[in-house]
């Protein structure tokens, strides 16, 4: 880690590194039903970071002693690919990887009517194909939009994004070297229609303004999301009618 | 009293349907009056305050008295192991396949039943803490000798059936095949020619991708009327 301000994250213009401004999303772009073998699945793209999320389930538990008797085991499992970053990553899991699955299970299961499928798994998967921060976020919105694709009863969507800070300044949707330099990051996932928060977590210091900012832009950042979501669940069905409305004409 | 939607809208799961007092079917849920979707789905609503909640996606879930179509995995002493493409795995007891009461154990159970033979079945007794239980002692139920397998999403299954069987009815008289439909999404197809079984198969593919756009039944006939014109044709 650099000392504090050694980089400048910000420029005197006011504009970010990729040339963002500090309250600036990256180009984001979702797409449901990705994959064929998979019960549910989303591709989405947030900047550079480019991930997949395959659902499986509700299916049978296996191995035996993980199940739940009153409800289904959510499981998740989170991998970067050996090419999703620069220097090659051992394809093998680190412990950042075991880690992030578990922020990402947390996050969603609260979203998930478990206790409708007892005895059953339901099964996440997470690859990230490229990486420029702000991963789990990104895989938490894709993963969400995953599992209504499969058709599996949730309370809402989940949707996610990181704030944070650098040069003293607060800002959205973290890459990947604002996350390395930057003073602080602040990961928030929350279900937008409930209004209730599913992740958060913090690295760096915040003053308790400085939070309250935070938070309030992330909120607002992730309704945003949360639209693009909605949109890309609806898109293939509103599709479809389109052809075979034009279809009869 | 509020309505958030058009009747025949896509929701998701999370939107708000309704605000009030509505008399709710499907996969819906309820908070602080609120009507939330649960899944992604077709919104049917009429002016008697009647919300129907139609599910694009989902798993089978086997309830008591179901039709369904199975496929042995699995031979026992006692009986089979039947995969119902339901999360849970279900399990058909001789005593539900034998006509007298036979000792399972002196038979080798694989000459009735063996791995991958399909079956018609329907299920008799299941609440979550067993696995669901099989069998095939009633009329038309047994093992499927002949026939086309066509398997969709589950939950459209309604679609395939239609209004009283209003679809089911026009395949079958229009193509003159006999259909058997699972419960769990799997529909079997007999019919006399092979390329009848073809196009009901065809047919039944459409429902599945078509089942959210509204005017289905009119549209089905239509094509399924084309399709045997055309076959006259050649």
């Amino acid at each position: 880690m650099t000392t504090k301000g050694s980089i400048e994250l910000i420029n005197k213009e006011g504009l970010r590194i990729d040339g963002r401004k500090v309250y600036e999303l990256r180009p984001i772009k979702i797409r449901a039903g990705f994959l064929k073998n998979a019960d549910g699945s989303a591709y989405i793209e947030l900047g550079h970071n480019k991930i997949i999320a395959a659902v499986y389930g509700p299916r049978e538990a296996h191995p035996r002693h993980v199940i739940i008797p009153d409800r289904a085991v959510v499981r998740c499992r989170y991998h970067m690919a050996p090419f999703s970053v620069e220097e090659r990553k051992s394809p093998g899991f680190s412990r950042r990887e075991i880690e992030l699955s578990k922020v990402i299970r947390e996050a969603l299961e609260p979203s998930i009517f478990v206790e409708e499928f007892p005895r059953t798994a339901i099964d996440i998967f997470v690859e990230v194909l490229e990486a420029d921060g702000g991963t789990r976020t990104a895989s938490i919105t894709a993963a969400s939009v995953a599992l209504a694709d499969a058709g599996i009863p949730l309370r809402d969507l989940v949707a996610s994004i990181a704030v944070g800070k650098a040069n003293g300044q607060i800002i959205l949707d973290l890459n990947g070297l604002e996350d390395q330099y930057g003073d602080a990051d602040m990961p928030v996932a929350m279900m937008p229609g409930l209004g209730q928060i599913t992740l958060l977590q913090a690295d760096g210091r915040f003053t308790s303004e400085e939070f309250e900012k935070a938070l309030a832009l992330a909120v607002k950042a992730i309704k945003k999301i949360y639209r693009v979501q909605k949109e890309a669940l609806k898109r293939r069905y509103i599709e479809i009618s389109k052809e075979v409305l034009e279809s009869e004409q | 009293m509020t309505l958030y939607v058009k009747n025949k809208q896509v929701v998701i799961p999370g939107e708000t349907i309704a605000y009030g007092k509505y008399d709710l079917q499907g996969p819906v849920y309820v908070l602080k009056q609120r009507v939330y979707s649960k899944v992604i789905g077709v919104v049917e609503v009429d002016e008697k305050k009647k919300i129907n909640l139609i599910p694009l996606k989902g798993k089978y879930v086997p309830r008591e008295g179901d039709l369904i179509i199975g496929k042995i995995v699995d031979v026992g002493i006692t009986g089979w192991t039947v995969d119902i493409n339901a999360p849970y795995k279900a399990v058909l007891p001789a005593s539900e396949v034998l006509a007298k009461p036979t000792d399972a154990a002196k038979l080798d159970l694989s000459k009735i039943l063996d791995i991958g033979d399909l079956i018609v079945a329907k299920v008799i007794a299941f609440d979550y803490t067993r696995d669901p239980l099989l069998t095939i002692k009633e009329s038309k139920l047994g093992k499927i000798t002949k026939g086309t397998l066509v398997e969709i999403t589950p939950v459209k299954i309604p679609r395939v059936i239609g209004r009283k069987g209003s679809m089911i009815n026009m395949i079958k008289s229009i193509l003159n095949v006999e259909l058997v439909v699972g419960k769990n999404g799997r529909i079997l197809v007999v019919g006399d020619d092979p390329l009848k079984e073809a196009l009901a198969v065809i047919a039944i593919k459409k429902i599945e991708r078509e089942a959210h756009v509204p005017g289905l039944t009119n549209r089905m006939k239509k094509f399924l009327e084309k399709l045997v014109k055309g076959e006259k044709a050649r």
